[in-house]
């Protein structure tokens, strides 16, 4: 009798240690991943994307302003049916560019994606992004330290963010 | 599990053109479903394309990219045959790579 209890007592208590080493793996998971992020030497804009302004996620990603150049080529449709899905690219003529980024001003966050080029990536990018309603779309495009803007009106039917 | 990303690399010469589709929900955060509860924010943070050891094209999203994102771009200096690497980690720390051949 006495025995059993005691093999009772002691596969508790190993399956406790067992619980408790696996909360700790839990625990040091996040911890290790830290670093990592950190190492990456280009990070995630985080704070910019958190701007509900066009002007203010400018400003947190690039921390200047941009003047409009019509070497950058815009290109939306005029009207989008479904603003879940909407096909917009950017191609530019200028030298030495280091990234496109797009921001739709009427959005709940303005800032939809910026993309960074290496030397020797051609300077234009094609992607789908969501809009809430009928909005500006602003292009901005970093060359030699610089930044320039092209802009469009894009009238949306259904908005892409299901309201 | 098959991969989330579908990739197409082809060379042209000394431009190579790559056109890549990512299965993902990118959910806002702010859309409710047919309960009325907020479906949490899940979506794509970063997507990588790497080639010959060099970063050649970083995408930086937010919510705003549409679901099951797509992105099309163009750099010069592979060949046909070399590896082009593609990889994405989202905001719940999730990622997936997968390698494609130019064509």
């Amino acid at each position: 009798m006495t025995t059993t209890t005691g093999a009772l007592a002691t596969r508790r208590l190993i399956l406790q240690g067992a619980a408790s080493v696996a909360l700790l793996g839990l625990g040091n998971l996040p911890f290790a991943a830290a670093p990592a992020r950190a190492a990456a030497n280009d990070k995630y804009p985080e704070e910019a994307f958190k701007q509900k302004h066009e002007a203010d996620a400018i400003k947190a990603l690039y921390g200047k302003t941009a003047e409009p150049s019509d070497k950058v080529k815009l290109d939306a449709p005029e009207i989008a049916e479904n603003g879940g899905v909407v096909p917009v690219s950017v191609t530019t003529t200028l030298d030495k560019v280091s990234s496109i980024s797009f921001f739709v001003t009427e959005n709940p966050y303005a800032l939809a994606a910026s993309y960074k080029f290496a030397d020797g990536t051609i300077p234009g990018v094609a992607n789908r992004l969501k809009m809430a309603k009928t909005t500006k779309l602003v292009a901005i495009v970093e060359a030699d330290g610089k930044l320039y803007s092209a802009t469009k009106e894009v009238k949306v039917t259904v908005g892409g963010c299901g309201g | 599990m098959a991969s989330s990303i579908r990739v197409r690399a082809t060379s042209n010469g000394d431009i190579t053109e790559v056109q890549a589709l990512i299965q993902h929900p990118m959910d806002t955060g702010l859309v409710k479903d047919s309960k009325g509860e907020l479906i949490p924010a899940h979506f794509i943070q970063e997507l990588k394309f790497e080639c010959n050891g060099k970063d050649v094209f970083v995408a930086d999203w937010g919510t705003a990219v549409s679901k099951d994102p797509y992105v099309k771009f163009s750099f010069k200096g592979a060949k046909k045959g070399d590896d082009l690497k593609i990889s994405w980690t989202d905001n719940k720390g999730a990622s997936d790579t997968t390698t494609a051949k130019i064509s």
